[in-house]
């Protein structure tokens, strides 16, 4: 009986998992833009994979070594992935969609170079005196 | 019971993968065809566990981890490949 | 069910083939194929063939990969 109960607990949380990955993926479709398709798909197929491997522990308990081997592996390495990806996706230049209103780089490299310019006038206003 | 609900699981994990495969197809650049190369494997991953419950086999378990850890090689050796270093 | 898995990798994976044929991108070209390389291993998981499948998965897609994006980028600095 607690068995029977715990292998449909362990089904319900694996159907939860896979739910997860396909609204990753449509998300993957719908959004219009490179950075938002790495947000939404890495993020909800992390969760949607951690979430399959713990209901596949509810069903297998004595699986326990590979199980949790891979739910740290995969909760360590994608979201590594993904910020590598959108770094690569920055320096190369693909285009931000048309309604991003915060590109917080661009204003510190523009704060950057206005600070050095700043100082290069402050510099030869000293040499001048 | 639980080999209905696993089936179900594994349907709706093709079904990701099936959808994924459509922005690799599409894609407008590069970068977004790595995002669907990433989703799809760790898509992947979880498919290979789904299998390893269903046929009963622990040494499955095994393919997936080799799995997941080639997936995010391949990712970062193209990203790195993208911004000029490798 | 596992013949129904089977067709749409299959499917999947001739789709992949055709795009790494196809593209003109050659960076593209090769995501493809280590995309086919990957469905492949699954395939030969369904075919109960663990082995095979790790084997598959390490060379196709991990090495081929790896080696093919090192020499892209040994041309691209040789031209530039």
């Amino acid at each position: 009986m607690d068995n029977n109960l715990m292998e449909i607990i362990g089904g319900a949380i694996a159907i939860g998992g896979s739910i997860f990955l396909l609204l990753g993926s449509i998300g993957l479709i719908r959004m219009p833009d490179v950075y938002n398709r790495i947000q939404a798909g890495t993020k909800a197929s992390t969760l949607g994979t951690m979430l399959s491997l713990l209901g596949l522990f509810f069903i297998f308990p004595g699986w326990f070594g590979k199980f949790m081997v891979l739910i740290i592996f995969v909760l360590i390495t994608n979201p590594v992935s993904s910020h590598i990806l959108a770094r690569a996706a920055y320096f190369i230049k693909v285009p931000l969609t048309k309604i991003t209103k915060v590109d917080k780089w661009k204003e510190h490299q523009e704060i950057d170079e206005s600070r050095r310019a700043h100082l290069r006038k402050v510099k030869i206003n000293k040499e001048g005196e | 019971m639980v080999n209905i609900m696993l089936t179900i699981a594994v349907s709706i994990t093709l079904l990701s993968i099936v959808v994924s495969m459509v922005r690799f197809i599409k894609g407008p650049s590069s970068a977004d065809r790595i995002v669907a190369f990433d989703v799809i494997s760790v898509s992947s991953v979880a498919l290979i566990a789904f299998i390893a419950a269903l046929t009963n086999r622990i040494i499955y378990m095994d393919v997936a981890l080799v799995y997941g850890i080639l997936g995010f090689l391949g990712v970062i050796v193209v990203a790195r490949y993208l911004e000029r270093g490798l | 069910m596992f013949i129904a898995i089977a067709i749409v990798l299959g499917v999947a994976s001739l789709i992949g083939g055709y795009i790494a044929i196809h593209h003109e991108k050659l960076p593209v070209a090769i995501i493809a194929s280590g995309l086919v390389s990957l469905f492949a291993s699954v395939i030969f998981l369904l075919l109960a063939a663990p082995d095979v499948a790790m084997t598959e998965a390490a060379i196709g897609s991990g090495l081929t990969t790896l080696i093919f994006f090192y020499v892209l980028n040994k041309i691209r600095q040789r031209n530039d």
